[in-house]
């Protein structure tokens, strides 16, 4: 019985996770060119896909601004639609 | 009642220089000639393409940021789509945000080639 009971010398720090915010409202970004392909690739995968929120944290404002940039970006080719190591 | 609007065209690598200068006049021209007013336009020059467009993977970029009536839109896009030379247009209209932006663009742009010329 006490077989799977695993004993720690110090309780592993379970990472509280730090309070997500969103980037555009905090530094009060109106606008997201879909011009600029270097600022959406911080916004992209590796594989080219768009981060989704519960990652990044972006209110949904501005993530639906996002996903409209990056969508823009790949039709103008400045973003692939399926990228491999874009990073 | 006009409104603003920004077209991105790329054109094919294979134009020469003057050929591509011909077809941008051809674009500014139509729209001079109804009636619009072109407030920037920039010259991104030759790039890579991020995939292969019509078996070619790079081209000429360019931009024309422009007030105009909103019925222009599509006889620019008309245009577009008849001239082969174009590989891919994307024409946006610019909310008060989206303007705001392009005329600190337009002021970055002009004091970056004061601070180099």
């Amino acid at each position: 019985m006490a077989k799977n009971e695993i004993r720690y010398l110090n309780p592993p720090t379970v990472e509280v996770n730090k309070k997500k915010y969103c980037r555009f409202k905090r530094s009060g970004i109106k606008f997201i060119d879909y011009k600029d392909p270097n600022f959406l690739l911080k916004l992209v995968n590796e594989q080219g896909k768009i981060l989704p929120r519960r990652l990044t944290g972006t209110s949904l404002k501005y993530q639906r601004k996002v996903a409209q940039a990056i969508k823009r970006a790949r039709h103008l080719s400045l973003l692939p639609y399926v990228g491999d190591m874009l990073k | 009642m006009l409104k603003d609007y920004e077209t991105v065209f790329i054109l094919t690598p294979v134009l020469s220089d003057d050929q591509a200068k011909e077809a941008v006049g051809k674009f500014k021209s139509l729209l001079t000639s109804s009636g619009a007013k072109i407030e920037n336009e920039e010259n991104w020059g030759l790039k890579k393409l991020a995939y292969p467009i019509q078996k070619k993977s790079s081209g000429f970029y360019y931009l024309l940021q422009f007030k105009a009536e909103g019925t222009l839109v599509a006889d620019l896009e008309v245009a577009y789509k008849r001239d082969e030379r174009v590989l891919r247009f994307l024409t946006v209209s610019l909310d008060k945000h989206a303007l705001a932006y392009s005329i600190k663009r337009k002021s970055k742009s002009l004091n970056s080639q004061k601070v180099n010329a």
